[in-house]
């Protein structure tokens, strides 16, 4: 797909801007202990939700074949939770998507 | 991490200086750390069809990394302004209670400028060295402790980028999955230690799931599935665990 530089560069100023964004405020704006609990809970739980929702079920088109993607997930699935270090897994994922797709 | 020459330089500064130095040794094992992360960044862009000055801006405009992985992501896939604009704030909240908790911290004296460049140095591993190294954050330390990161973050991904011009064809279509595997890296070791986020994870794959492939809802764009299955996924562990896990 092709895109204007402009437009391609008004994309990341809106991306820059809104990662700026809740950086700069509470800067200025609130202190902690006012944030209702119900909220801070909210946020925690953010990471991990956003993080799931782009790797499933994106990560099944990544590769050429979603059988070549499944493999490489499900490799970095097993060094993630047995080896906790981040080349490893994300080595892993690639070796095996390597090779499934030399393979089949 | 002890770095000999920059220790005796701080010996011999000036308490202000001493505080740029400090920041500078405390940021540069997060330097390291980022490279490899923003070369994969900007394999993947590039591998996406942007060229490498392009993803090399959206680093150092951006400074994040899933945000900005989201958020390419997106732009690769041809998504609107609102939906790209959206999903990446929802990425980046998690800066509003780390800016809160830091801004908890500052030194008193910091004019509102130097607030404003102290806030764009704001990411994960910042926030935790500068919040667990000192117990009042001066405006030299938090600009010593970004310089490192910064510089990282940006070589790292005009590296990557210019690397992936090279790569043979069979190898570029494997690396499709480096950025999926490094969110697996990142979600999975939390998910293993906490019951609470391995629910939250499973929440998110049903609603993910169910936006994909059920009819109707399936005509939803990108954009949007990240979003509504995040807010369903996040509503969901507030409502049925208020509270923190005790250890």
């Amino acid at each position: 797909m092709k895109i204007t530089a402009k437009d391609g560069l008004l994309l990341i100023l809106g991306m820059a801007v809104v990662t700026y964004l809740p950086r700069l405020l509470p800067m200025f704006l609130f202190s902690a202990e006012k944030l209702p609990s119900l909220i801070k809970r909210f946020l925690d739980f953010i990471p991990y939700a956003v993080l799931t929702t782009l790797i499933f079920p994106e990560i099944l088109s990544s590769t050429a074949h979603p059988g070549s993607a499944l493999a490489g997930g499900f490799i970095s699935l097993l060094l993630a939770y047995y080896q906790n270090n981040l080349f490893l897994v994300v080595a892993g994922g690639i070796g095996a998507v390597f090779l499934c797709e030399l393979l089949f | 991490m002890h770095i000999p020459f920059l220790s005796r330089r701080i010996a011999t500064a000036d308490p202000r200086r001493q505080d740029f130095f400090l920041g500078l040794r405390d940021g540069f094992p997060i330097a390291l750390g980022y490279v490899p992360v923003s070369f994969a960044f900007g394999l993947l862009a590039v591998r996406g069809g942007l060229p490498p000055w392009i993803a090399t801006l959206i680093s150092l405009t951006n400074l994040t990394s899933a945000g900005q992985f989201a958020g390419t992501n997106l732009i690769l896939a041809g998504a609107s302004l609102l939906e790209i604009t959206f999903t990446t704030f929802l990425i980046n909240l998690r800066y509003l209670l780390m800016s809160l908790s830091l801004g908890q911290k500052l030194a008193p004296d910091l004019t509102l400028g130097q607030r404003c460049l102290m806030a764009f140095g704001i990411t994960d591993e910042t926030f935790a060295v500068a919040s667990v190294e000192r117990s009042e954050i001066t405006f030299l330390y938090m600009l010593g402790l970004i310089v490192g990161p910064y510089l990282g973050w940006g070589t790292g991904t005009l590296l990557g980028g210019i690397v992936c011009t090279f790569l043979p064809a069979s190898l570029q279509k494997a690396l499709g999955i480096t950025l999926y595997a490094m969110f697996i890296a990142i979600v999975v070791p939390p998910a293993k230690k906490s019951r609470t986020i391995s629910i939250i994870i499973a929440v998110a794959v049903g609603v993910s799931s169910a936006l994909t492939w059920l009819p109707g809802l399936r005509l939803l764009s990108e954009g949007w599935r990240i979003t509504i299955a995040t807010v369903v996924a996040c509503l969901f562990g507030a409502t049925f665990f208020p509270r923190k896990e005790v250890k």
